[in-house]
């Protein structure tokens, strides 16, 4: 295979940025392996991260052989620099604490819902079928953060005023979600992705549901923080990256 | 006299190989030695996941990362287990966790050593775990039943890590002169605290003989140690690494290997508090436990409102 | 560290896809029921598909008698474990 056309090259990196928005969510969440809260929940969040990092895999591997360079899952992800990584900001911030991880899950899951909802209709099979098998997980993933909104926002005084800060510090990052790249509009318009636009009211909708149950308060800053999706980071994915490929790059020509 | 009668039925129970379960008549000591030693295998499971969640966000594929990340939380769920099996005898999960927060219970000392390289992840795969399997497989006959059915799950999943850590240590032990290198070093560190997982030889184990009449253990340290080294040498062998004891030799007499000595005075240093990561180990567990308070209560008060508004719905 | 914290015991019993009946599994802690289930795919079932998961709060499940009937020491048809734990004794009584 080779990207020899505009529709190849757009699907090449939708593809890659789906890998890396599951890459480092995942990564994130697998900070919190052995430092959970009780042990059943150190479970869960981990579950929830092997899951994610399974995703990227898929992705990785169907971009690589679009490629068609011989580049392989690891290539991408261990050998590419931050101005490279088109995830979204908002996967990319610390966990913080509990309250953070959590509340910064859910604004993901809401969204992520959505869109594998609508990409499993997708007449290309590349994206379909992950779609259909993601969205089993993700259907999971967004219950699971959802009932933590609820357990935190409704629950003591302590845990929700973490959870409202937290949701005040995260509110400006998912609006980077709904705003689509050159490829995304290239894909969106042929209807081989969703358009992501039309995921925002659906977002809306399900995430203030969430908020008012859980006697949360939607923030009042409208601003939205962009620049992720078009590899304009914050100062973290730097770090991120750095530890995560630090061994990979010291011997850049060992197999593992 | 009657309580005589009752530990006389009792060990004809556990002579006739019967299972004993939490409901069953045991003696008081019988009760307290399996608390201690089931909470001890579950706390070195927990305290375990550090020093290999220590090289998650570094593993170098990602076929790595997600095989650490699945056996690291393998580790978690046979905790789990263990607890569970721990809390039939009449004791709670928190007590537990306190005890091993204030250093009042042990858990195995090969966790307080530092995990420097990624080779450590072979290493403890192949190693800490293999030795962890030749100890547990007997267990699964153990005659406490909870105890036994939680070490027959942990057996099933075990295998997988330690075929894992093995594969690591091979296709390091077959990659760069680098990786070569950093395969033998991280068995030449592995090594000898490996050995020692299996305890001090029985005459100086101080519970060893009560719980071998109780059939809680099935076979004494040394033999269980003999049997690790006969089994992991020819592995070291097979991808040319070189184990650490120039003692090290097979006696065809015997159709064993003669080992050398281990220097004991390690093992009881660690146990004592002053292994290397033995202050971090307990740190980390605390610091979580701690830092996870408001989540637990915050999910118990939105439990016990939802519990509320439900009656008032009903009513 | 308060009791405000302390998640409840609950029995955990799985029938798998195959299977004809649910198996006791083991036990887990967690809030309510909801987290109990979640978190018993999670740890006993790693997610597998056609499952069927019951949990039972620890201290609603009633036990027979152990089959010897020299066991003086146990209250009859009471619960699942030995355990003076299990009886909710009021802080006030101090330790028991």
């Amino acid at each position: 295979m080779a990207l020899n056309t505009s529709h190849d090259t757009a699907l090449f990196k939708q593809l890659l940025a789906l890998g890396d928005q599951s890459l480092i969510l995942g990564h994130r969440l697998s900070e919190w392996c052995g430092h959970g809260p009780i042990l059943e929940q150190d479970i869960a969040l981990t579950n929830i991260s092997l899951d994610l990092i399974g995703q990227c895999r898929t992705y990785y591997a169907a971009a690589a052989e679009l490629e068609g360079e011989g580049r392989t899952e690891d290539d991408l992800a261990y050998f590419r620099t931050e101005r490279e990584f088109n995830n979204p900001q908002l996967v990319e911030l610390p966990n913080g604490d509990f309250a953070q991880t959590l509340v910064r899950q859910f604004l993901f899951d809401a969204f992520h819902v959505e869109w594998l909802a609508a990409a499993q209709h997708s007449p290309n099979p590349l994206i379909a079928e992950r779609a259909v098998k993601a969205l089993k997980e993700v259907n999971y993933h967004v219950r699971f953060s959802s009932d933590w909104m609820l357990r935190m926002g409704d629950g003591t005084e302590e845990s929700h005023r973490r959870a409202q800060q937290a949701l005040d510090y995260l509110w400006p990052y998912p609006g980077e979600l709904f705003i689509p790249t050159e490829f995304e509009a290239e894909l969106a318009g042929e209807g081989v992705t969703p358009d992501v636009t039309k995921l925002k009211a659906p977002w809306l909708l399900r995430v203030k549901s969430v908020l008012e149950e859980a006697t949360l308060s939607i923030p009042e800053n409208e601003h939205v923080y962009k620049g992720g999706k078009w590899g304009m980071h914050t100062e973290h994915l730097g770090y991120v990256l750095a530890e995560m490929q630090s061994l990979a790059r010291t011997y850049p020509d060992a197999k593992w | 006299m009657e309580i005589k009668r009752l530990e006389d039925k009792f060990q004809k129970r556990i002579d006739r190989e019967e299972r004993i379960e939490p409901k069953d008549w045991m003696p008081e000591a019988y009760r307290k030695t399996l608390i201690r030693q089931i909470s001890q295998h579950a706390h070195s499971e927990v305290v375990g996941m550090l020093p290999e969640a220590n090289w998650i966000t570094r593993a170098p594929s990602l076929r790595r990362k997600a095989a650490l990340l699945a056996k690291v939380q393998d580790e978690a769920g046979h905790g789990l287990y263990l607890y569970s099996a721990c809390e039939t005898l009449g004791i709670k999960r928190e007590e537990l966790i306190d005890a091993l927060h204030t250093g009042k219970a042990k858990y195995s000392s090969i966790f307080n050593y530092p995990t420097l390289t990624w080779a450590d992840m072979g290493a403890i795969g192949w190693l800490v775990d293999g030795a962890a399997i030749q100890n547990q497989v007997p267990l699964c006959r153990t005659s406490y039943g909870p105890y036994a059915r939680a070490m027959i799950r942990v057996c099933k999943e075990e295998s997988f890590h330690q075929r894992q850590g093995y594969e690591i240590m091979m296709t390091l032990a077959r990659g760069t002169a680098d990786q070569k290198a950093m395969a033998q070093d991280a068995l030449n560190r592995w090594w000898w605290p490996s050995l020692m997982m299996f305890g001090p030889s029985d005459a100086e184990s101080p519970h060893s003989a009560q719980s071998m009449a109780w059939k809680i253990k099935r076979f004494s340290n040394d033999e269980l140690r003999q049997a690790f080294v006969d089994k992991t040498v020819p592995q070291a062998e097979f991808i040319g690494l070189t184990v650490p004891d120039p003692d090290l030799q097979w006696n065809e007499e015997k159709g064993q290997y003669d080992f050398g000595e281990i220097h004991w005075d390690e093992f009881y240093e660690v146990i004592k508090g002053n292994g290397p990561c033995n202050r971090e180990r307990i740190a980390a567990r605390v610091k979580a436990h701690e830092e996870g308070a408001w989540v637990r209560e915050a999910a118990v008060a939105y439990a016990e409102k939802k519990a509320k508004k439900n009656t008032e719905k009903a009513a | 560290m308060s009791e405000r914290d302390e998640w409840p015991l609950w029995e955990v019993f799985i029938r798998s896809k195959q299977g004809l009946n649910h198996k006791h599994v083991g036990s887990l802690h967690a809030a309510d029921a909801e987290m109990a289930i979640e978190n018993a795919r999670d740890v006993y079932t790693r997610r597998s598909e056609g499952v069927s998961i019951w949990v039972v709060p620890s201290h609603l499940i009633y036990a027979s008698d152990p089959g010897d009937k020299e066991s003086l020491f146990e209250p009859a048809q009471d619960k699942a474990y030995r355990h003076p734990t299990f009886y909710d004794i009021p802080k006030e009584i101090g330790h028991m």
